[in-house]
Order: structure tokens, then C-alpha cells, then sequence
């Protein structure tokens, strides 16, 4: 008996073998080795044309002396601060307004849904044309309030707010999981908040929220992941002008690494960000167990 | 007392439809919003190139100029682009779909010694943000001599994703586990059991799985920019961005155009499969 359920495990681990070779392969040469290889390559002198050569924290010093990163840096971490809160209070106010309604929410859920999937590229070109100075519907929008719009992505106090000002258009995914986990919290939460006078707002903010705060936590994780690699968007509509008002992270990482030919100072770039990010993470999650109510505990 | 009560209820009932037609005017007005950019798209699109120039702006061109979508499909070899971006989507949520699966039914029902740890790390690699690996897979896909190829948008699908590995494997466990043993006692060997039992009862999530690889290489711009050289492999997101950079302030009737039609498959993927991709959503979304 005991010999019959060697041979069975052996051959699950046959089985095995086969079943997680891809990921294996793909475990090791897309993630395992890119990983290890830029942590070197952020230690080297290094372009993809020539070997990588040994400067030790070289990259890393010079960056801290590098003006045109600090800028980066700081127009990053203001894209974040500004678009990260808003654009999640954004999407749980229209979750909110969508759960309290019984006309056409689905309806309405597809079409807050919608902008989220239509292609960067083609959003940006969209949106170029949006905050055209002389012929953009924004700016004839503010005529119509008797307001004279600026030139929005050609000013360098104007092109930040445009760039926060449009992501409003992509919160449809968090919509949909913030819609979601609100018909998961039990009805006898709203009855027993009835019964205690709260109003429809409270019961918002004050049952809703705190019961599906954990969701709130991962979006707000996620957010930041995504927020602090902005890339695409502004790379498209202002090249991170004017005068580097909209020099984000990513791009000022990506013009070292490819037009610069700077690969090693790059990765060095990439491995601070991934250290923001662990940090803040860490840091929000910390913060949040104060606040982060799971059920059943 | 008897005469009380249905009139409180009344009035219980017409505070609530106040209520509903006050969120509907909100709600309407919130999408008209949302559609705006879309609508605008459109509406210039179908201008001639004085009248896009003009204020106030028209909102309904008359007559629209359709011949706009032939100028556009002709003034970038967009059907070329198309055929590049249609080849990156299907070969990798085929890839996609078949790799994860596998390796999510390795980590849901066969047991090999430090599974578990591998699938916490596997899990844990979706925090790794894609510039620390940018540079060494450029690296990568140079010595492998794909540098200018659509290799690298969806060769790498074929072995694997994180996400994909992680949501079939949730799905996967939700699978009753007498199904497979059954299986298992009338002699099924476990490529059997994956290929006969557990995909065709995964459809959901393969159809999930599928749709959002296809959105996602439909809209990737970084990737064909990071990896594509010639103008010939070009997908429609980086030779609509090259159009924009060589034609951008001056044709917008023209760019407005193309962008309609690269929206168009998106919008056509939405309508049909909103419900798979809402459902989606909320798995990843919360159901952790």
C-alpha cells in the first residue's frame, strides 16, 4: 500500500513538472533574472552596446545631484497626491450615487465604465484636442461661464491640472469594484442605521465606507502603483513640457534608458521607485490598520 | 389610526421617487460628461478641416463628411497597423489563456514540494513595478534577436502571467474536488482532467482572462514603443501616436478619424462582452 501511494506521488510531481514549465521558464527569464540583472546593471556603468562596467553606488550619487530627477520626482509625486485622493473620491461618490439609484444603473455603470477602456493613445489624442486653447470644448465650455481658458498644455502652471483634470475619465474601474462590494454589505447594517436616524449621507460614509474598506485600501495600493508609473498619457500630449511641468518618473527613466543611452542610471531610477512604492505600501498599511475594518474580526 | 398608516407610507413612497428622479438628472448629467469626448471625437471627425477651426463649434456636421474614414485608413497604412495589432492580441490571449491555466492547475491540485512558497512569490511579484524589468528584457529580447519583431508584445505571454496564474487558480479551486477524483478512479491521467474537466467548466474565467489580454494589447503603448523599429510592425496605438506626431495641430479632422476607428473594436469588444468584464473586475477587484 505505502509503495502504491509513492508511485502515485511520483507521478504527481511528473505531472507537476510539466504543468508549471512555462511559468518556470517565464518565472526565470521575464521576471527572476530582468530583476537581479537590473539591480546590477544599477551598479554598472552601462549602455546596452558595451559590458556593463562595476561603479558601485555611482549611479545613485550622481542622481542625487541631478536636477532634471529631483523635477521628476516632485511633478510625479504632485500628479499623485492630487490625482490618487480625488480620483478615488470621485469613483466611490459615483458608486455611491449608483448604488442609491434603481433607474438605469446598469446603464449608467456602462457608460462611467466606458473611457476606461478606450486606448491610451487615442485618449490622449482625444484629450489634446479637448484642451486646445483656441478650439477646444473646454475652453468654449468656460466662455460659455464668461471665464477666457489658458492655453492648457502649452502652460507650464496650466498642463499638470489638465493632466489630473482628464484621469476623471478613467475612474470606471474602481466604480465597478466599489459598486460591487457595496451590495455585499449586509442589509441589516442599513436597517439597524435606519432605526438610529441616520440619514441616507451618513449611512453612506458612515456604514458603507467603513465596511468595505478593505477594498478601498486595495485600490488605494494599486493606485499608487499605477500613479507613480504615469507614462504614456503625458509622453503623448506634451513630451513633459513645458519646461518640464509634466516630466513625469517613468519618462525622464525611459529617456536615460533609451534615448540617452544611460541603461545603468535608468535601472538606478527604477530601483529607487520600486523602494517609493514598498515603502508607501508598507506605510499604508500600517496606517490603514487603524482604520481598515475586516469583517469577522 | 387605521387611515394613518397608508398615508405616511404615501408619503414614504413619493420622498423616495423625488429621490430617483433627482439621482437619475444627476446621473444623466455625470454621462453626458463621460460621453462627451466621445461624442466630440466623432462630431470632428465628420468636419471639414475649415470648420473644425471654428467658434462656436458645431456639434453636428452637416453633411458629415464620411470620406474622412477613407482619407484616415489611407493617410497611415492602418490596415497594416490593424493586422500587427490583431496578430499581438490573439497570439497572446491564446498564449495567455493556455499557459496560465496550466501552471494555475499545477499550483490549485497537484502537490510538489515548495509550492506553496513559489505561489506567495509568484503572487508577490505583481508589486514589481515594469521599469525595474524594462532594461534587462530589452537586454533579453535583443540577444534573442526580436528587437524590431512582434515577438516581444506576445511571445512572453506563452509562459505565463501572474495575474492570470493567480485569478484561474482562485477559479479553479472553486471546482469541486469529487469531480477530479472521480475522474482520477476511472483511469483519466491529469492532462486529461485539465483538458476535459477543468477548462471546459473554466469557460467563464478563460473568457475573462482572454478579454482583458486582448484589451490590454489593443491599448499597450509602452511595449510597441520600447520594442517595434520599423513603420511595417507598427501596432495601430504607436502608428496613430507616429501619425499625431507628424500630422498633430494641424488634421485634426483626420486624427479624430483615426482614433474613432481605433476605439471602434474596443467599443464593439464592450458591448458584447460587458458582463465578462465586469465580472472581472470584481474578482480581481475584491475577492481576494
Amino acid at each position: 500500500m505505502t509503495k502504491r501511494v509513492g508511485v502515485l506521488e511520483r507521478d504527481e510531481r511528473k505531472w507537476a513538472a510539466v504543468f508549471m514549465a512555462p511559468w518556470l521558464l517565464g518565472f526565470a527569464v521575464f521576471l527572476a533574472f530582468p530583476l537581479a540583472a537590473s539591480l546590477f546593471y544599477s551598479l554598472c556603468d552601462y549602455s546596452v552596446l558595451a559590458r556593463p562596467v562595476w561603479i558601485g553606488l555611482g549611479n545613485y550619487v550622481d542622481l542625487a545631484d541631478d536636477d532634471v530627477f529631483w523635477i521628476s520626482l516632485k511633478n510625479t509625486a504632485v500628479f499623485a497626491v492630487f490625482a490618487l485622493p480625488l480620483g478615488l473620491l470621485m469613483s466611490l461618490s459615483l458608486a455611491g450615487l449608483l448604488h442609491a439609484s434603481t433607474v438605469g444603473r446598469s446603464f449608467f455603470r456602462a457608460v462611467f465604465f466606458l473611457p476606461s477602456l478606450v486606448p491610451v493613445v487615442a485618449n490622449a489624442i482625444v484629450w489634446m484636442w479637448m484642451f486646445n486653447g483656441e478650439y477646444g470644448l473646454i475652453n468654449f465650455g468656460l466662455k460659455g461661464l464668461g471665464v477666457q481658458g489658458p492655453n492648457w498644455l502649452s502652460e507650464p502652471a496650466w498642463a499638470m491640472p489638465a493632466l489630473v483634470f482628464m484621469g476623471f475619465w478613467g475612474v470606471g474601474h474602481s466604480v465597478v469594484i466599489f459598486l460591487a462590494s457595496f451590495q455585499e454589505v449586509p442589509v441589516e447594517m442599513y436597517e439597524a442605521a435606519e432605526l438610529d436616524g441616520a440619514s441616507k449621507l451618513q449611512q453612506f460614509w458612515r456604514v458603507t465606507v467603513p465596511l468595505i474598506s478593505p477594498v478601498l485600501f486595495f485600490q488605494f495600493i494599486t493606485g499608487i502603483i499605477g500613479v507613480l508609473q504615469v507614462f504614456a498619457t503625458p509622453y503623448i500630449m506634451t513630451r513633459g513640457g513645458p519646461a518640464r511641468a509634466t516630466l513625469f518618473y517613468s519618462m525622464y527613466l525611459f529617456d536615460n534608458a533609451f534615448r540617452y543611452m544611460r541603461m545603468g542610471y535608468a535601472c538606478a531610477m527604477a530601483w529607487i521607485l520600486f523602494l517609493i512604492i514598498l515603502v508607501l505600501t508598507w506605510a499604508a498599511a500600517r496606517i490603514s490598520a487603524r482604520f481598515v475594518h475586516y469583517q469577522g474580526q | 389610526m387605521a387611515a394613518l398608516e397608508p398615508s405616511l407610507l404615501d408619503r414614504k413612497q413619493s420622498r423616495e421617487g423625488i429621490r430617483q428622479a433627482g439621482l437619475f438628472i444627476v446621473l444623466g448629467l455625470l454621462s453626458i460628461a463621460f460621453l462627451l469626448p466621445f461624442l466630440w471625437m466623432v462630431s470632428t471627425s465628420l468636419k471639414p478641416i475649415e470648420e473644425t477651426m471654428k467658434m462656436p463649434p458645431t456639434f453636428i456636421p452637416v453633411p458629415p463628411r464620411w470620406a474622412h474614414y477613407a482619407e484616415a485608413v489611407s493617410a497611415i497604412p492602418f490596415f497594416r497597423y490593424a493586422w500587427n495589432t490583431v496578430v499581438v492580441c490573439v497570439l497572446g490571449a491564446a498564449g495567455t489563456i493556455i499557459s496560465s491555466g496550466l501552471v494555475a492547475y499545477g499550483f490549485a491540485y497537484l502537490r510538489w514540494p515548495g509550492r506553496d512558497l513559489f505561489f506567495w512569490l509568484t503572487v508577490s511579484t505583481m508589486m514589481v513595478p515594469f521599469p525595474v524589468l524594462m532594461v534587462p528584457l530589452y537586454g533579453v529580447f535583443r540577444s534573442l534577436g526580436w528587437i524590431g519583431t512582434l515577438f516581444p508584445l506576445w511571445a512572453p505571454a506563452w509562459f505565463g502571467s501572474a495575474w492570470n496564474i493567480f485569478l484561474m487558480r482562485q477559479f479553479f479551486l472553486g471546482i469541486p474536488k469529487d469531480l477530479l477524483d472521480a475522474a482520477r478512479i476511472d483511469g483519466c491521467s491529469e492532462w486529461q482532467i485539465f483538458w476535459r474537466i477543468v477548462l471546459p467548466l473554466a469557460r467563464p474565467v478563460l473568457i475573462v482572462v482572454g478579454l482583458f489580454h486582448v484589451i490590454y494589447a489593443w491599448n499597450d503603448f509602452l511595449g510597441p514603443l520600447l520594442y517595434l523599429t520599423k513603420q511595417e510592425t507598427y501596432t495601430l496605438s504607436l502608428g496613430l501616436q507616429f501619425f499625431q506626431s507628424q500630422h498633430g495641430g494641424t488634421q485634426w479632422h483626420l486624427l479624430m478619424a483615426a482614433s474613432t476607428l481605433v476605439v471602434l473594436p474596443v467599443l464593439i469588444l464592450f458591448l458584447f462582452g460587458q458582463r465578462a468584464l465586469i465580472r472581472g473586475i470584481t474578482m480581481t477587484g475584491f475577492k481576494m
